[in-house]
């Protein structure tokens, strides 16, 4: 660390001489998703040994189906936390989406993508409010998410109730373009007798091109620096709000995707789900090794964290264990994470 | 020497920043009055006072943040009150402050071109602004073996010094100065310091805010003296010495004073000594700042404590 590297050209101006030597493993080290990436090695390796289905194929493609379902949230969600922000109403937006579309197909009696349509604006307006009361008041995220919550956890019971009488939704698997639906968001192919849920690809191609827009354009650049300093960013001429607003709108974005899959999936919607899911998102993508605080992070981290929740989930099932567990681990996962995180980013950020 | 000549032809052009008797008024507080002062081209324009001076509210109003409400603000010959930042930017005044406006977590290239991003079609240009941030900060005297790393790892100096670099770059003719060796060592003040001369070789004009007249005298061509909102003096480097700037910024008797206390201070601190000893004058004037204001400014303190146990 303290090697003196250039001895021999006094002009040189004053550098810090502990920075310029990290070696391969240190630089290794610094990438938000080793972390992440090691823990996933290590809980496959050890549900492979005591698990004996969870070896098979399609027990693989269950898990991967059930951490796609969680991983496409995250992939919007991981983004706005690397902009510095939360968003605890995610997990009941999804329902609000899928709500949405399925009693507005249903009551109007409307072709299946009109509802579709309108939820996708809905789920936009809540994103949109979401990062314009965060932007415009100041007030954490935390808190004005929170707030949001509550009142999105209300409606969406509420008006289910003056609608339809019921807490769910009626079945919309008769209505015209259901099936189109189904394809899109719903449907599953075989590859070699495995039967893959098309979230998956979906998932795939989310994480690519959050990725690729993350690392490989400016708007990622700027969704880095108003994570990491909003006050410089703004000085140097980043629309920090529209920035913010915008990953709001990415979440909403998610979050309709999602509901329409839970709605393609089950044909009617429950409307209470999707309580707690919120925090399963920013668990994969803290997991994932996004800072809690912003301006560090990584959308394949994210993935990798949804993975995780996915095989725990699903492992501790055919490993034959007492699912009551499964939060313990979970929570354990989670604190080992931001740990992790921690000494990362002090190694990362300063050379004090 | 081409420098020189520069400089006699852009003064009898019109200098690229002038002020004249301008002041501030924030409601009945008067928070700046008559000030005058000029920057050319390759000329350094030194801004001293101690904290409270009046040296933030002269920043602002000269970057566009505030608007004078006396006297005339000229840029290259015309009158101007700037509505924001952005407008004193396009017009090739670009404001270094002190918390430098960059993002620690993030690489230096990505820091360096970071609102100014170059675009490849969609996507941004990562190679080519990669090695335009290493050859721009390379011409600029810091050797970064790479420009991948976090912005937060480079030492402070460093770091003003690309803060600095990405002003240049993109294309200011006045630069400010905020303070740029409040927060740093001995070493590294000499970095910056040498930095804000090759600005100024490169044909920039630079008004330097410092409370550190030794910092300022070396690089400076004028020196402007604010206190308490007023402006003391304005001076050409021939019409001054060191001496009295120092005495006419803290007044003179009450900088010895606290230059012998700090020695006896130091007796039971042999780090504090080496301090004293070393840094004696700097140390001084740091400790007369912070008392003079009864405030500490927050970027102050800890790096002086910081600096310290550096031999």
């Amino acid at each position: 660390m303290s090697q003196t590297v250039d001895v021999g050209t006094p002009p040189a101006p004053a550098r810090d001489e502990r920075v310029a030597q990290r070696s391969t493993l240190s630089r290794l080290l610094a990438r938000p998703e080793t972390g992440a990436l090691a823990g996933a090695i290590v809980i496959f390796v050890i549900f492979f040994i005591v698990a004996p289905p969870f070896r098979e194929a399609s027990s693989l493609a269950t898990v991967l189906y059930v951490s796609s379902t969680y991983g496409i949230p995250a992939v919007a969600v991981a983004l706005l936390m690397i902009g510095g922000e939360f968003d605890l109403s995610a997990g009941v937006a999804v329902t609000s989406a899928a709500l949405v579309a399925a009693m507005l197909s249903y009551e109007f009696s409307a072709n299946m993508w009109v509802g579709i349509a309108i939820a996708l604006v809905v789920a936009l307006a809540i994103g949109f409010i979401n990062g314009f009361l965060v932007v415009k008041t100041g007030i954490p995220s935390f808190l004005v998410t929170l707030g949001t919550f509550f009142m999105i956890r209300g409606l969406n019971l509420a008006i289910t109730k003056i609608v339809t009488g019921n807490v769910a939704t009626n079945d919309v698997s008769n209505i015209q373009g259901f099936e189109l639906g189904r394809k899109v968001f719903a449907s599953t192919f075989n590859i070699g007798g495995v039967g893959i849920r098309i979230t998956l690809l979906w998932w795939i191609l989310f994480v690519i091109i959050a990725t690729w827009v993350l690392v490989r354009t400016h708007v990622g650049n700027w969704i880095f620096a108003v994570g990491g300093s909003a006050p410089s960013s703004r000085a140097v001429g980043v629309p920090v709000n529209k920035v913010k607003i915008g990953l709001f709108m990415t979440v909403g974005f998610m979050c309709w995707f999602t509901g329409m899959h839970i709605l393609f999936a089950f044909n009617t919607v429950q409307s209470g789900v999707g309580l707690g899911n919120e925090f399963i998102y920013i668990v994969a993508a803290v997991v994932g090794g996004c800072l809690l605080t912003g301006g560090y992070g990584s959308v394949i981290g994210a993935a990798i964290g949804a993975f995780i929740f996915g095989m725990t989930n699903q492992g501790i099932i055919y490993a034959g264990w007492n699912p009551d567990w499964f939060y313990f681990f979970l929570g354990a996962l989670l604190l080992g994470a931001i740990l992790l995180n921690n000494f990362i980013r002090r190694r990362a950020e300063a050379s004090r | 020497m081409t420098t020189t000549a520069d400089t006699a032809d852009t003064k009898t052009a019109a200098p690229l920043v002038k002020l004249t008797d301008a002041g501030k008024n924030y409601g009945n507080i008067i928070a700046l009055q008559g000030v005058t002062l000029e920057v050319g081209g390759s000329e350094v324009t030194c801004v001293l006072g101690d904290n409270g001076a009046g040296k933030s509210t002269l920043i602002k109003i000269i970057a566009g943040l505030h608007q004078h409400t006396h006297g005339s603000y000229e840029v290259e010959g015309e009158a101007v009150k700037f509505g924001s930042p952005r407008e004193a930017l396009d017009r090739g005044i670009a404001t270094v402050y002190q918390d430098l406006a960059v993002v620690p977590l993030m690489p230096v290239w990505r820091n360096f071109f970071l609102g100014n991003e170059v675009r490849k079609g969609p996507a941004m240009d990562i190679a080519g602004m990669r090695t335009m941030a290493k050859k721009e900060l390379l011409d600029m005297g810091i050797d970064l073996r790479d420009v991948d790393q976090p912005i937060g790892t480079l030492s402070g100096g460093e770091r003003q010094c690309v803060a600095i670099a990405r002003a240049v770059h993109f294309g200011a003719k006045v630069l400010i100065l905020d303070e740029p060796t409040a927060a740093l060592g001995v070493k590294q003040s000499g970095v910056v310091l040498r930095y804000i001369i090759q600005a100024k070789e490169r044909g920039l004009g630079v008004i330097f805010i410092t409370h550190n007249p030794h910092h300022a005298y070396p690089v400076g061509d004028n020196f402007l003296i604010l206190k308490r909102g007023r402006s003391l003096g304005y001076w050409k480097k021939n019409e001054i010495t060191m001496g009295e700037l120092t005495g006419l910024m803290a007044g003179g008797s009450e900088l010895e004073e606290l230059t012998h206390e700090l020695e006896q201070a130091g007796g039971e601190d042999s780090e504090l000594r080496q301090v004293a000893q070393v840094f004696e004058q700097e140390v001084a004037e740091l400790h007369v700042a912070e008392l003079g204001a009864g405030r500490t400014p927050p970027s102050d303190n800890p790096e002086v404590k910081r600096d310290a146990p550096e031999p």
